[in-house]
């Protein structure tokens, strides 16, 4: 069946980065945890790194516009983020999934979905489509009209990525979308990811390095609050040396990186 | 108006041998794809060969669709439906109710005392609108806020399933105790409006119990204590009470951006 394409879909990108922070600044209660990161992100899978307490969740939501940035500046898809901004649309090319997402325990997976989809703006005639869609490409099929509280945690992971991608979004925010996947699921979720990565920009934040090694394009290390490397994951793995701690060349490199920043940081 | 192409073209673009120019080629798929007239002059056109290669798929396809799972019947969209707030809300809504009872209670109790139901009733709606908009009490808030859809029409969705609960009791309760109907409503609809204007700058939260803390202090507790209904909520100021629930309600589609901003959804 033909479809009509809408001019916003034709439309030239003139912005040169999907996400583009300048010395960003965010608050997570009183703590400042984003402190005056520069990071420019284009079209790729980016694998954010870092120890407990680095700032990435805070920086998730910030890029999520869940919280107000405190300072700096916060370009999306072209847009700037701040307070006089209609945040509309930026948001209906938004994907995110939470570090922890709270959910109404009696919907099933498929009414969970299709509520997300219609909270962003999806035009109503394609909500069915997409989110067996996205349903689909998650695995949940089979679980698709089971209710959410029947599910394990694996699999309400695997629900929240669903609703991330229902809406084909231009940026993707995952938070920790590995956790409670075993190593199977995490095989697809890669592969997931890499098809994503093609034309939209994701961000995944996580503790594993080799799942940033084997799925992503492109590597964010930070560390208080700021941005400590970024590069590919090859040059990730050529940083670190025999003496450092880790047990693969990636992390390696990962915790060189990181004691070098500690001791500048610390001079 | 489409112009069907010549018999001789389909001919030609149905024959592997002859060769058709690309532009052609595309113009007649395009019409092809919508014209089931000209799709069935090119069922006539097609070598033996190719009819029987797609007689096999077709017979193909059937048959695994035949063995293939039902399709999911069709479902219709509705956010009714899908009531997912409306669930938590439940206990406030419970609790509103049994204060309002008790009040209607009270009021039969104590006859001397002023109307509770109509002192009551601006602030019976405040726990439930604090409660649909804050960030603690939400499981989904982080995913919702992230929405293009958060906004005033959401606020104002869960506000109207706390007023559906709240104002038949209050109208109940009123007629009840013999309380006037006007002055129990229009003061009950005029906080709700306070509240959400109020929060476009302050957290919707922060000012549901603000006025409800204002409210008890500054007139129910003075009208217990005095027994007397006090001034504001006399009879003749329901046009007063009326018009200032539309300047209220204005203001708030006016601010209408600001639930929309970072800081709004508390």
């Amino acid at each position: 069946m033909m479809r009509t394409v809408s001019a916003a879909e034709t439309a030239a990108t003139t912005h040169p980065w999907a996400v583009h922070a300048e010395g960003l600044r965010v608050r997570a209660g009183r703590h400042v945890a984003v402190d005056g990161l520069d990071l420019a992100l284009g079209t790729g899978v980016h694998g954010l790194l870092g120890p407990n307490g680095a700032g990435k969740t805070t920086l998730m939501r910030a890029v999520a516009t869940v919280v107000k940035p405190a300072g700096g500046r916060l370009t999306l898809l072209g847009e700037q983020v701040g307070d006089r901004a209609d945040l509309r649309r930026v948001r209906r090319g938004l994907g995110y999934l939470p570090q922890q997402f709270g959910f109404y325990p009696r919907f099933t997976v498929r009414e969970f979905v299709e509520y997300m989809a219609w909270l962003k703006e999806m035009p109503k005639a394609t909500i069915p489509g997409a989110v067996q869609r996205a349903v689909d490409r998650v695995g949940l099929t089979a679980k698709a009209d089971a209710r959410m509280k029947t599910l394990s945690g694996g699999m309400l992971r695997r629900a929240g990525i669903a609703q991330a991608i229902v809406n084909d979004p231009a940026v993707l925010l995952l938070d920790e979308p590995t956790v409670g996947l075993d190593p199977e699921q995490r095989l697809e979720f890669r592969e997931l990811l890499r098809d994503v990565g093609v034309d939209s920009c994701v961000l995944v934040s996580t503790h594993l390095v080799e799942d940033v090694v084997a799925a992503c394009t492109d590597v964010v290390l930070m560390n208080d609050g700021r941005l400590v490397y970024q590069g590919v994951p090859d040059d990730l793995a050529a940083q670190g040396g025999a003496g450092d701690a880790g047990d693969s060349p990636a992390e390696r490199g990962y915790s060189a990186l990181l004691r070098r920043h500690r001791a500048e940081a610390g001079r | 108006m489409t112009t069907h192409p010549s018999a001789a073209v389909i001919a030609r673009y149905a024959d592997p041998r002859a060769s058709l120019d690309e532009v052609t080629m595309w113009s007649v798929e395009v019409h092809l794809e919508g014209c089931a007239h000209c799709r069935a002059v090119l069922v006539g056109r097609v070598p033996d060969d190719t009819r029987v290669l797609l007689d096999r798929v077709a017979a193909g396809v059937d048959r695994a669709v035949a063995a293939g799972p039902v399709p999911a019947p069709r479902r219709r969209w509705s956010p009714v439906r899908n009531r997912w707030f409306v669930w938590r809300l439940l206990p406030w809504l419970t609790m509103t109710v049994a204060v309002l009872g008790c009040a209607v209670l009270l009021e039969a109790a104590a006859p001397h005392l002023p109307s509770l139901v109509t002192l009551l009733a601006p602030i019976a709606p405040l726990p439930g609108v604090a409660f649909a908009w804050s960030r603690r009490h939400d499981p989904a808030w982080e995913l919702v806020a992230g929405t293009p859809a958060a906004g005033l029409a959401m606020l104002l969705r869960r506000t109207a399933a706390v007023l559906a609960v709240v104002v038949p009791v209050l109208a109940l309760g009123s007629t009840r105790t013999g309380a006037s109907l006007a002055m129990t409503l229009l003061p009950c609809l005029a906080f709700t409006a306070a509240a959400i204007t109020l929060g476009a700058f302050v957290g919707v939260r922060v000012a549901a119990i603000g006025l409800g803390v204002a409210w008890a202090l500054a007139v129910v507790l003075p009208a217990v204590l005095t027994a007397r209904l006090p001034a504001v909520l006399e009879p003749g100021g329901a046009v007063a009470w009326a018009l200032l629930t539309l300047a209220l309600a204005g203001l708030a589609g006016l601010r209408a951006a600001d639930f929309r901003r970072l800081t709004s959804h508390h």
